[in-house]
């Protein structure tokens, strides 16, 4: 992680390019680790594509074609220039960090995985880096693994000398857990695969948006994250692999745009990156990701982390208050990022946002597409408030007060 | 109007004809995957007539309340009654509007009630889609 000299975040600046926050008294939105806001610049930049040169791409004998081609590819390369991509080749536009990782599963699984095979999980997954493998294990007859973690919600280190072996042919797992918070030793579990042999997914989702991802530092093979989990739009993901892999492997989808010549019975792919890239790609929503790029990394990546970590400190003292609260995750802020999961005892989670949705506190109330995890926590559900650049001390406050009025509504006479 | 008003909490916090029956004629159980609420409906039927029912489960406020609610209103009553039932008329008893994440939660109870007595399995209000 960045520990270069920066600026501290100018929040209330920041909060003026987000139109959703000019109410009064303003959204308290903790929901970011679903999906966050987008600001201005974004929508501005997608909304230039279609009012001034929208067109197809990589086609077009004309101006705005050519236009769109060139923000369409400016995109990739800021996309690359952020996680330090060696070539921007390497970065596959999605739909989001779900369709990149099937992308893999599909492709490169196939092409590798045998029957006997195994690939290490862990059971703290969100289920888009689980399910694609389940059903690459069932394809081909492959074995699923799972690391588990400590009750401290850690990675439990221990287990993956044990779990790797010759056998190990993949290692999937996230950076960051989407619902206790927990930053996995990824740099360490990648080492340790490759010493064995196998390849390493990484699902980015949850750590990309948030501080500096060094693809070539982590020296990982995979690596997936959305384009609306840090200021962009929706219907955009990028996809980074290493060049030999994705060179050799074959193609996901067939159709528009990956290839290089079509017979009727067969035909010859495209160069990367369009041979993965089939179809009329999101062309706005690739442009509003570049801008979204240039919106995190002007505001500083390494800041935002500082941000975040304030507000997280901030948030376990004043949630810690509330009697009959339990949270889930690492104890240690800096063991873990912006998101907080939480029971309050005797209430449904569903509740505990209901209720502060009626105060205008946006938080996630479920099982947070981690249903692996939430039988290892041994609940049937949490809430879950997690933060962004934009959020303030007010929103924790208006967190904290808000449980405390639910606790006082749901449990009036016991 | 608020969703956490008086009649719904009273319904969540004492629930009518919560618990079990020791031989029903009919006993079902469902989820929501969506959020892990769990409810099971018995049943005794005598002469086409729901003669006693009760319901168990675990759940929001509003899936709670809301099963409370239909037990209170079927029993007694046929089950060609019961089976008119609709999405409409459960969204009558709750007396809420609610947005389309809390509507499954509020149908559940009916889901549930529907798929065991009439081996309907959509959801109230979906049967057509």
């Amino acid at each position: 992680m960045h520990t270069a000299h920066f600026r501290p975040l100018d929040v209330e600046s920041i909060r003026k390019d987000f139109p959703i926050f000019a109410t009064e008294p303003p959204l308290a939105f903790l929901d970011n680790a679903a999906s966050t806001q987008t600001p201005r610049p974004v929508v501005a930049a997608m909304d230039a594509y279609y009012d001034t040169y929208r067109s197809n791409i990589h086609r077009g004998i004309y101006r705005i074609s050519e236009e769109a081609t060139e923000q369409y590819e400016r995109a990739r390369e800021k996309v690359a220039q952020l996680i330090n991509a060696p070539r921007s080749r390497q970065i596959i536009f999605t739909r989001n960090t779900t369709e990149s990782i099937n992308l893999v599963a599909y492709s490169w699984g196939t092409a590798n995985i045998r029957e006997g095979d195994e690939i290490v999980l862990t059971v703290m997954e969100h289920h888009s880096n689980l399910v694609p493998w389940q059903l690459l294990a069932q394809r081909t007859g492959a074995v699923l693994r799972f690391l588990e973690i400590t009750d401290e919600g850690l990675l439990d280190f221990t287990q993956l000398r044990d779990c790797l072996t010759e056998k190990t042919k993949l290692v999937a797992m996230g950076h960051v857990s989407n619902v206790l918070g927990t930053i996995n030793p990824i740099q360490s579990v990648i080492e340790a695969a490759h010493a064995v042999g196998a390849k390493v997914v990484v699902d980015a989702a949850q750590s990309v948006p948030h501080f500096q991802v060094d693809v070539q530092q982590l020296d990982c093979d995979f690596l997936a994250f959305s384009g609306h989990k840090m200021c962009g739009p929706t219907g955009i993901g990028v996809l980074y692999g290493q060049l030999e892999l994705l060179e050799e492997m074959p193609p996901f989808l067939g159709g528009g745009s990956m290839i290089r010549s079509v017979e009727r019975e067969v035909s010859s792919y495209a160069e990367l990156p369009a041979k993965f890239e089939a179809g009329t790609p999101s062309i706005a929503e690739a442009i509003g990701l570049g801008h979204a790029v240039d919106y995190i990394t002007q505001a500083n990546l390494a800041a935002i982390h500082v941000h975040e970590q304030e507000l997280l400190k901030y948030a376990h003292q004043r949630l810690k208050e509330i009697e009959g609260i339990t949270l889930y995750g690492p104890s240690a802020p800096h063991q873990k990022m912006g998101v907080i999961s939480f029971n309050l005892e005797g209430i449904h989670p569903h509740d505990v946002a209901g209720v502060l949705d009626t105060h205008g506190v946006a938080i996630r109330a479920g099982h947070h597409c981690a249903q692996p995890l939430m039988e290892r926590l041994d609940v049937i559900a949490t809430a879950r408030a997690s933060f962004y650049l934009y959020n303030t001390m007010e929103d924790v406050d208006r967190l904290s007060e808000g449980l405390c009025r639910t606790q006082k509504l749901m449990t009036r006479r016991r | 109007m608020n969703i956490y008003q008086e009649e719904l909490l009273d319904h969540y916090e004492n629930p009518s004809n919560y618990g079990t029956l020791p031989n029903p004629d009919i006993s079902h159980e469902e989820d929501n995957p969506l959020c892990g609420d769990q409810i099971r409906i018995d049943l005794l039927v005598e002469d086409d007539k729901i003669k006693e029912v009760r319901f168990c489960g675990h759940g929001c406020t509003i899936s709670l309340a809301a099963a409370s609610m239909l037990t209170e209103e079927i029993e007694g009553k046929s089950l060609e009654e019961v089976k008119q039932l609709t999405k409409d008329d459960i969204l009558d008893m709750i007396g809420i509007p609610l947005g389309p994440v809390r509507l499954k939660c509020a149908l559940l109870a009916l889901k549930v009630l529907k798929a065991g007595a009439y081996g309907i399995h959509s959801w109230p209000g979906e049967e057509d889609k």
